[in-house]
């Protein structure tokens, strides 16, 4: 046999992003392992997530930058119910506000989710979820 | 209000992109591309638009049209069905809202990419990904993906930054759960529930409770709507339409705003009561009843202050003692709400809020010349305020 089969994951797997025109370059970042935030060439705006237009200039070209990782939790929740295959419970899940100023949705992990607090540091951990899946998780910050 | 649309309007601007077989970006860029195209025609600042007209199939949300062109205010917003017979009904839907007072200037766009997105191969280059997919594709990867923890979101900052607690939770859905068990239609129906009940209940996404969350429910609900002066030839008492509104304000996304500066109110919320406000020559001291859509008890907080009834980041003191129920300044949901009679996406708010005007609510607030209905939070919303029949 040489063709090869495709087989179902070995175990449930969490819900896919979706990458298109729009956001390719950022996730390709992610995946060498780069947390970057989108920039306007035209007038250095920042904005998160990525979008084709600066809101502020109406320019279409942009380009991406490093982003440094560090931020600290601006709100939080920690969810119990419903319970998705694939997720481990309590989840947290932040809006972390980077110090660069854009805020992006991710988990806290590396603490137990009770303690996750508004203000607390925290740093980007890029880490392979699945075989095929790489997240911006978020730890906090020693 | 012109009684004909006759010579009331005229398009002023257009503009178009490229037609090709592969357009190699996305449909929301191919959008802005036109739309920005067409502003230019007009001669325009694209600030004067505030309203948007597209068709049901079209990919490319309003209010990711919104975020490129960096719009503060979206006054009206509507899609036609059944695809290829829409098109002139864009031009149609923006005649009767701006006739009608509702905005002043609409953009009506669609874009596709209509060949290279039904390809095999469009998979590989992004496909004809809709602006909504995307949009959830930020969040579900983290487990993010219920109306709960999003709202829970909102919630856990309100509270932190104006010092809320459970107490002012428990407070809306316990008057709602006792608004709800007078009310025979109601899912919590003669289930009463004491404070007791609302702490020991589990968290479903701190820091929401399960009692601070709606009932989902199957049901329908609908009304009929007619000229004032008809409706006086009709058996009820008509509840008259004072004001009525919709918003998109500013960097809105669909339940996820958590990209503004502050995200303990909603812009959408303050534009929508501005303009019923100004539609109606009232403000919220004219207001004698409300019913609030709560799908959950937090959101009720937002449109307290948003329509006027107490300060911002006080609302969570407004409502303790009683202040939503039958004897309080404001009875609020006399039906139960979508807390406890159903969550049926705020429709029954319409119903609960001509019941109260006709003075046939259950829990029938003993003042009613005029009620407040509003709709969903943290999406493009909308709302209404009615009166008696001068």
């Amino acid at each position: 046999m040489s063709a090869k089969t495709e087989t179902a994951p070995s175990a449930p797997q969490r819900m896919r992003p979706v990458v298109g025109h729009d956001n390719r370059e950022w996730w390709d970042h992610i995946n060498e392992g780069q947390l970057t935030i989108q920039k306007c060439k035209e007038c250095g705006t920042l904005r998160h997530p990525p979008r084709p237009m600066c809101w502020k200039c109406q320019s279409l070209e942009a380009e991406h930058m490093p982003a440094s990782g560090k931020g600290i939790v601006y709100s939080f929740v920690v969810i119990h119910k419903p319970v998705i295959p694939g997720y481990e419970y309590p989840l947290a899940v932040a809006v972390v506000e980077l110090e660069e100023g854009t805020r992006i949705v991710s988990n806290v992990v590396g603490i137990e989710a009770g303690d996750v607090k508004i203000g607390m540091p925290v740093k980007v951990s890029i880490e392979a979820v699945d075989e095929t899946l790489t997240l911006p998780l978020f730890r906090p910050a020693s | 209000m012109p009684t004909s649309i006759k010579d009331e309007c005229a398009i002023v601007g257009i503009g178009q992109t490229e037609f090709s077989k592969f357009s190699g970006r996305s449909e929301l860029q191919v959008t802005l591309e036109c739309v920005e195209a067409a502003i230019a025609d007009a001669g325009i600042e694209r600030s004067d638009i505030d309203g948007m007209v597209t068709l049901s199939i079209d990919g490319s949300d309003e209010i990711a049209v919104m975020r490129g062109l960096g719009s503060q205010e979206l006054k009206f917003f509507s899609r036609v069905p059944h695809g290829i017979g829409g098109a002139m009904s864009l031009v149609h839907q923006a005649v009767m809202a701006i006739s009608s007072g509702m905005c002043k200037t609409v953009l009506g766009y669609r874009a596709l990419n209509g060949c290279s997105g039904n390809q095999p191969k469009a998979s590989a280059v992004g496909g004809p990904l809709s602006t909504d997919q995307v949009h959830w594709g930020w969040y579900n990867p983290y487990g993010f993906s219920d109306p709960t923890s999003w709202v829970a979101m909102f919630t856990q900052r309100y509270m932190h930054e104006y010092g809320a607690t459970a107490e002012s939770l428990a407070e809306i859905a316990l008057t709602m759960r006792k608004h709800a068990v007078n009310n025979p239609n109601a899912m919590f129906y003669d289930k009463p529930i004491t404070s007791e009940d609302y702490f020991n209940s589990p968290f479903i996404a701190e820091p929401l409770r399960f009692y601070d969350c709606c009932m989902e429910a199957d049901g329908g609900a609908a009304f009929v709507i007619t000229s004032t002066e008809r409706a006086k030839d009709l058996p009820h008492a008509p509840a008259v339409v004072r004001g009525v509104a919709q918003g998109a304000a500013a960097d809105q996304e669909v339940m996820t705003s958590f990209y503004r500066d502050s995200i303990t109110h909603l812009p959408e919320y303050d534009l929508v009561a501005k303009q019923c406000y100004e539609q109606s020559g009232l403000s919220a001291d004219d207001i004698d009843a409300a019913v609030l859509y709560d799908a959950f008890t937090s959101i009720v907080l937002y449109q307290l202050e948003s329509f006027g009834f107490c300060k911002r980041g006080e609302a969570h003191d407004f409502v303790k003692g009683g202040t939503l129920g039958l004897d309080g300044r404001l009875p609020c949901n006399t039906n139960g709400g979508q807390l406890s009679e159903a969550h049926l996406q705020g429709i029954n708010g319409i119903t609960e809020a001509v019941r109260i005007i006709r003075g046939t609510s259950v829990n029938q607030p003993k003042k009613n010349d005029h009620v407040l209905a509003t709709s969903g939070f943290g999406v493009p919303s909308s709302a209404m305020i009615l009166g008696q029949s001068r």
